[in-house]
């Protein structure tokens, strides 16, 4: 069977099944998966680079009548593939609720208030080194309901595609430190700790902008082909 | 080697994040992959997304991957594409509160597979949603296609379970209409793989 890029790198994702994501109990799997070769379906994937972002999708504290409230952050970091080449002019498409931990989302229900000057929605394109780099407020935790006292640990969802189809990963950043990564289901569905702490940025205190703005570094390492070239 | 990201799932709040115009923002990656200088049929595709309880699911996304009507994919890895072709071969459509989904695209040609073998036209399946920790991966083949009695993927696809990646080709207004349900659990569950 044809499998170009390492299957075994995938195992760090987390399990359909994990028993504390509530979520999860009707909407994964009972079926085993077929393994699937790697074929040129697989092997190709769309590609959006600079012509997918405008002047200011990198910055989710502008577009409004005025600034958002909270902490302003940037975040910034190189995307990697797990050969270690780095992936340039990819999309990178980001969302998060506000400060208060509140997602202009309709369904969202918490009782906390919306910002009318932050939506938490952004774009950005790694450049030719594959690095990115985004300005956003400190996203807020938030209580849930899929356990009692259930809260999220403050996090921003990220979405990238990489070089395939075999690389599209959608994933949540964290912040470093959080006391509630203890009592989260979903950082915890990662069950292998060095793993879990590739989620987490670090506080970049070189790269904050004095006056201004704190920094977070998340490096994003997606699925490539093997290091060791089998073709050419 | 580095080890890779780990997945987290898109929950319940991804609209106005990946599908913006929702909130009044300006989409990137639409449900209508048809270009002006697309050749082949013109296909809606159409299905819903149910839960183990059959029970539709209003807070998931499709996406999905396909060659262009020659069979030939918009990417570099692909070296008989098109450099000029606008076609780009991918959409996302996130489900309503039925669970209903949808794409207008062009019917895919064959492309090449493992060993030589084709395989039959089909579109490659990221499906996102709340409960989903990782995309789970599928994919559609089309009702209509003699070709996919000698799929290599198919080939290795429990028998019984094979129509679950079949859409069912049928006719509105005179225009075709593939129908295809993802059932993410239970009976006639969809076939998921491992990528």
């Amino acid at each position: 069977m044809t499998m170009l890029f390492p299957p075994q790198s995938a195992k760090v994702h987390p399990a359909y099944d994990y028993a504390g994501y509530r979520s999860a109990a009707k909407r994964s799997p009972k079926q085993p998966l077929v393994i699937l070769p790697h074929t040129l379906s697989e092997l190709t994937g769309p590609v959006y680079g600079h012509e997918s972002v405008r002047p200011g999708d990198d910055d989710l504290t502008t577009g409004h009548a005025g600034d958002p409230l909270g902490e302003r952050i940037i975040v910034h970091g190189h995307v990697l593939d797990e050969a270690a080449r780095l992936v340039p002019n990819t999309l990178i498409e980001i969302w998060q609720c506000n400060a208060a931990g509140r997602y202009v989302h309709v369904v969202d229900q918490h009782p906390a208030p919306l910002d009318p000057n932050f939506t938490g929605a952004g774009r950005v394109v790694t450049d030719d080194k594959g690095y990115y780099r985004f300005t956003t407020i400190k996203p807020g935790a938030y209580p849930w309901r899929n356990h009692p006292n259930a809260w999220r640990p403050a996090h921003i969802h990220l979405s990238l595609f990489g070089h395939s189809f075999l690389s599209r990963l959608v994933t949540q950043m964290y912040f470093p430190g959080d006391p509630l990564f203890a009592f989260d289901p979903i950082y915890n569905s990662v069950t292998d700790e060095n793993a879990r702490a590739r989620m987490v940025s670090s506080f970049d205190l070189e790269n904050t902008v004095p006056e201004w703005a704190l920094a977070y570094r998340f490096d994003i390492v997606l699925r490539g082909r093997n290091a060791t070239p089998m073709e050419h | 080697m580095a080890g890779i990201t780990p997945s987290a799932t898109v929950g319940p709040f991804f609209l106005f994040g990946l599908v913006p115009s929702t909130y009044g923002g300006e989409d990137v990656i639409t449900n209508n992959l048809v270009t002006p200088d697309a050749s082949g049929e013109k296909i809606r595709i159409e299905g819903r997304v149910l839960d183990g309880d059959s029970a539709p699911i209003p807070d998931a996304m499709l996406e999905i991957w396909q060659a262009d009507a020659a069979g030939r994919y918009a990417h570099p890895a692909d070296a008989r594409a098109l450099p000029n072709a606008a076609f780009k071969g991918f959409g996302r459509s996130p489900t309503d509160s039925e669970g209903r989904y949808a794409f207008d695209t062009i019917k895919p040609g064959a492309v090449p597979g493992p060993n030589g073998r084709m395989q039959a036209p089909h579109i490659a399946v990221n499906l996102f949603s709340r409960g989903v920790l990782k995309q789970m991966v599928s994919r559609i083949y089309f009702s209509d296609e003699a070709a996919n009695a000698a799929d290599p993927v198919l080939d290795l696809v429990p028998p019984a379970r094979r129509a679950t990646l079949i859409a069912r080709r049928e006719e509105r207004d005179g225009a075709p209409v593939y129908r295809l349900d993802f059932k993410l659990q239970g009976d006639d569950e969809t076939v998921f793989f491992e990528a």
